[in-house]
């Protein structure tokens, strides 16, 4: 299965965050990448919602729903900033 | 039961579908009756889901095929073991409704501006749908920027709005790859998209180009290394995957 990547949950993103999150910028927590979040890799047939890092694949978001309860794990962020990146 | 949108959440809300498109036999263009629809920028997406009799959901995002002012469509491809796909380009009719919500995404998005930089729009298959909402948005605004579009298909065949991309004349240059198959006498480019086909199409990096590349991963991979390795800088390369098989 090829990833996606973070514009395939632009509306899943919204639901959980309430706002744009697409042109967010994320800081990866392993190895320190800031990217967009459109371009994350985003595995969307795993047992919830998969982000990883585009630069060093380690975890970044983990969504899952849970009897219509989503789950958020942002553990593997070090920062995520939903002023668009320039 | 739609209710009242609270501020900066999604609604989903009931759209009929008011014409159908056949744009190749796989590949469907349906225009959408959306009774609040807040408007949206040219590349967004909209989400679609369907329930089945016995409950069950299924959520697919699409791109939105027309320009920003224009009524809503999108187009999809068949994906054969598709959920949502076989549906939406088979069994759909005018008059049906359907639920969705957005319109969502704001980063593969392109907006004119007076200062605009050399638009490069790089499709793979079906990738070409966002890119159409930007070209139809470029003209629609009399924008004058500079743009290439290098579409990659399978074959003559496969080419989504064939007919519509061969109608732009100023400023926009078009250029196919075709990949599987070539009808006779074909004078365009046959290869996949790689180094040396972009090097040829796409704009110098020293023009300081922005590249739109939307495509199955694998397509927009390449693409997009490719452009890196033209010198564009990583900030100017936007890129879309989507999961269909399709293939450019």
């Amino acid at each position: 299965m090829d990833a996606l990547d973070g514009n395939a949950i632009a509306g899943l993103l919204r639901d959980v965050f309430g706002t744009e999150m697409t042109a967010a910028s994320g800081t990866c927590a392993v190895c320190g990448a800031t990217r967009p979040v459109a371009e994350t890799r985003v595995y969307v047939q795993a047992p919830g919602t998969v982000v990883r890092c585009r630069s060093c694949s380690s975890l970044l978001m983990v969504i899952t729903e849970v009897r219509g309860v989503k789950c958020v794990d942002l553990r593997g962020l070090a920062v995520l900033d939903s002023t668009p990146a320039g | 039961m739609a209710g009242t949108a609270v501020r900066g959440r999604l609604t989903w809300q009931t759209a009929t579908v008011s014409s159908l498109t056949r744009e190749t036999p796989s590949v469907c263009t349906i225009a959408l009756d959306v009774p609040h629809w807040g408007g949206h920028q040219a590349g967004q997406h909209l989400d679609v889901r369907l329930t089945a009799d016995d409950g069950y959901q299924a959520e697919r995002e699409y791109s939105i095929a027309a320009a920003p002012g224009e009524p809503v469509a999108i187009t999809v491809e068949r994906l054969d073991d598709g959920e949502v796909s076989p549906y939406l380009t088979d069994d759909l009719r005018t008059g049906d409704e359907l639920e969705i919500r957005g319109p969502v995404g704001g980063y593969f998005v392109w907006e004119a501006g007076p200062h605009d930089r050399p638009l490069l729009l790089v499709a793979g298959g079906s990738g070409i749908v966002p890119l159409r909402a930007i070209l139809r948005h470029r003209q629609r605004t009399g924008a004058t920027v500079p743009t290439r579009l290098l579409y990659s298909a399978r074959s003559l065949a496969d080419v989504i709005y064939r007919e519509e991309l061969g109608q732009y004349h100023d400023g926009v240059q078009v250029s196919y790859t075709l990949t599987r198959s070539q009808p006779p006498g074909w004078t365009g480019h046959t290869g996949r998209v790689d180094a040396a086909l972009l090097a040829e199409v796409a704009w110098p990096a020293s023009q300081d180009p922005v590249a739109y590349v939307c495509g199955p991963t694998n397509f927009v991979e390449a693409a997009a290394a490719g452009l890196i390795g033209l010198s564009y800088p990583d900030q100017r390369v936007k890129t879309e995957r989507f999961g269909g098989t399709g293939g450019p």
